[in-house]
């Protein structure tokens, strides 16, 4: 095995998801095999050769500095799940 | 007259010499949804008001004797990632099953600068991951050629509207094949244009550096005049290209004399059925009596695509999925704190798919693994890049299958990840590679399913894929 349950637990987390009891032992296994097969990969050798992280070649891209409108505030939190007094609510995040 | 079933451009002719009018050939879609949508499932949302009264404002102006534009008052479907200003885009996600955005996604601004007449919002795989609309958060999709058969995806639901004339023409999302393997398994049109060549501006983030919005359609012509529409540099995507955009309508003629097509050898090999791999060597055969040169030429690192495409989309997934936190936009499941608050939002409204490709993602991206996982499947993208650019200094175009199958069943392989991971083997490279391709339909299996092949070009070549693809379809 290449990973553990408890490593699951660990990107669960990292990931802010929660993984069951009874659903942890499934998910190792699948990720287990997934990292199994990529496994490939490694018998080739990159040696020297530089990573591509986007397809085209493209330098900085810039633009003026202006100020233009922007979406308005009332649209901005219309799709928000709480909102009080112009801004965003959430629970309570650090401790009393 | 029958309307539902014929392309845009025809349609646009009837429409402009008043033939018929734009509320006519609105009812008659409606008539097959109404009819159709029962069984096969390709909307997720429909916008029968908006489609009523824009197609009145269609006929308005014909009635003044305006011109119209190629794609004004033609039904259309859009993927329910595309954002739509005022109409719910849930991304076939339980996260954003309320979500209204308040802009347009500008690919859907510039196509409806045109004036085209919206059916609705079209069923997709949740975020776009998945390759048979089954993980999508709501309903499956059937494919319409075999109703016990997938559509394909992620764009599944797009492919089966066009398909099963519930609409004209449809914008698709490709990240590693998700317009072109639907439009195979539905028998229709698909293309991915160059990376860059659509802004990204307004679809629902999944894969940044793959993502790319295009056009699926009933036939090459219709391709060609979506892409008209939707193409071209965006200020509010860095990422999209300031390379001229030429007329694609331009590329509409039947010719490939001389033309250079290569055979990759590694798209036949292992896992391809002989039904397909027989339908797409006609294909070339067809084009080598045209007057194309066929040649078998190889992109040796096509073995390692689907490692290093499911080590990169999922990375850059579980980046742009953060977002999703039940603060800002979405669902939220209540929790004591913060922390318990988005955990159990994310937990409970990703479905199980969207959760593995997060997982695999913080994994690949995580301390002590990054280097052996992520990095190294960026290098390998660098290796599979640089094969295309190998092959083209001897072709014009490549030539291979879409997908190594037609459409399978509805629950054939959704228990087995890898294995559905695996189908992706014939698109996923391009999206790597960042360039342009077409599946086009070539013929159906003994059980009536498509089949579909796919051109690939050059990088902002889309112009002589169209060509070839054109000239195909006259035959």
């Amino acid at each position: 095995m290449k990973v553990t349950e408890q490593d699951i637990k660990t990107v669960a987390s990292l990931s802010r998801l929660k993984i069951r009891e009874d659903e942890a032992a499934e998910v190792t296994a699948q990720l287990d095999k997934f990292l199994t097969y990529v496994e490939n990969l490694q018998s080739i050798d990159t040696t020297n050769i530089e990573p591509t992280t986007y397809a085209l070649p493209m330098q900085n891209v810039f633009r003026a500095d202006k100020v233009k409108p922007s979406l308005e505030r009332e649209l901005a939190l219309s799709n928000a799940p709480l909102a009080e007094d112009g801004y965003f609510k959430v629970p309570r995040v650090l401790e009393a | 007259m029958e309307l539902y079933n014929k392309t845009a451009h025809e349609l646009h002719e009837l429409l402009q010499t008043k033939q018929i009018s734009a509320a006519e050939l609105t009812a008659d879609i409606f008539s097959r949804v109404d009819e159709l949508e029962d069984k096969i499932g390709a909307y997720l949302t429909i916008t029968r008001d908006k489609a009523i009264s824009d197609a009145k404002l269609v006929d308005e102006k014909i009635s003044r004797g305006e011109k119209i534009f190629p794609l004004e008052g033609i039904p259309c479907a859009v993927k329910d990632n595309i954002c739509t200003k005022g109409i719910k885009t849930t991304c076939a996600s339980k996260i954003l099953e309320n979500f209204v955005p308040p802009y347009d996604a500008t690919a859907y601004k510039k196509l409806s600068a045109q004036n085209p007449i919206l059916i609705g919002k079209a069923n997709l795989d949740e975020f776009a991951m998945g390759g048979s609309t089954e993980n999508s958060g709501f309903h499956v999709t059937r494919n319409p050629h075999d109703l016990d058969c997938v559509p394909g995806g992620s764009s599944g639901g797009s492919a089966a509207a066009v398909a099963a004339c519930e609409a004209v023409f449809a914008l698709g999302s490709d990240t590693g094949g998700s317009i072109r393997q639907p439009a195979s398994f539905c028998g229709v049109v698909g293309m991915k244009p160059t990376y860059g060549r659509v802004s990204r501006y307004g679809l629902v983030a999944y894969a940044s550096s793959l993502d790319q919005i295009g056009p699926i359609t009933r036939d090459v012509t219709d391709c060609a005049l979506v892409m008209n529409a939707i193409a071209g540099r965006d200020e509010m995507d860095s990422t999209s290209t300031s390379a001229d955009v030429p007329d694609f309508t331009k590329s509409l003629v039947a010719d490939v004399k001389g033309l250079k097509i290569g055979l990759p050898k590694e798209y036949f090999v292992k896992g391809i059925d002989a039904e397909v791999e027989t339908a797409v060597r006609n294909a070339a055969k067809k084009f080598e009596s045209l007057g194309a040169e066929i040649s078998e030429i190889s992109l040796p690192h096509t073995d390692y695509a689907i490692s290093t495409y499911y080590l990169i989309a999922p990375a850059e997934a579980a980046t742009n999925l953060e977002r999703y936190d039940g603060v800002s936009y979405g669902a939220r499941v209540d929790g004591v704190d913060v922390v318990e608050m988005m955990t159990n939002t994310r937990t409970e409204k990703f479905g199980e798919e969207v959760k593995r490709r997060i997982m695999i993602g913080n994994y690949a991206l995580s301390a002590g693994y990054y280097d052996a996982y992520y990095l190294k499947a960026l290098k390998v993208r660098t290796l599979i890049q640089k094969d295309f650019v190998d092959a083209f200094k001897n072709v014009d175009l490549i030539l291979a299958p879409t997908a190594p199958t037609a459409a399978f069943k509805i629950g054939e392989m959704i228990s087995d990840p890898l294995k559905m991971y695996l189908q992706d083997v014939c698109t996923v490279p391009l999206n790597l590679a960042g360039l342009p391709g077409i599946s086009i339909p070539c013929g159906v299996t003994k059980n009536n399913l498509p089949i579909g092949f796919q051109l690939i070009g050059k990088a902002l070549d889309e112009a002589t894929i169209l060509q070839a693809a054109f000239t195909y379809e006259q035959l």
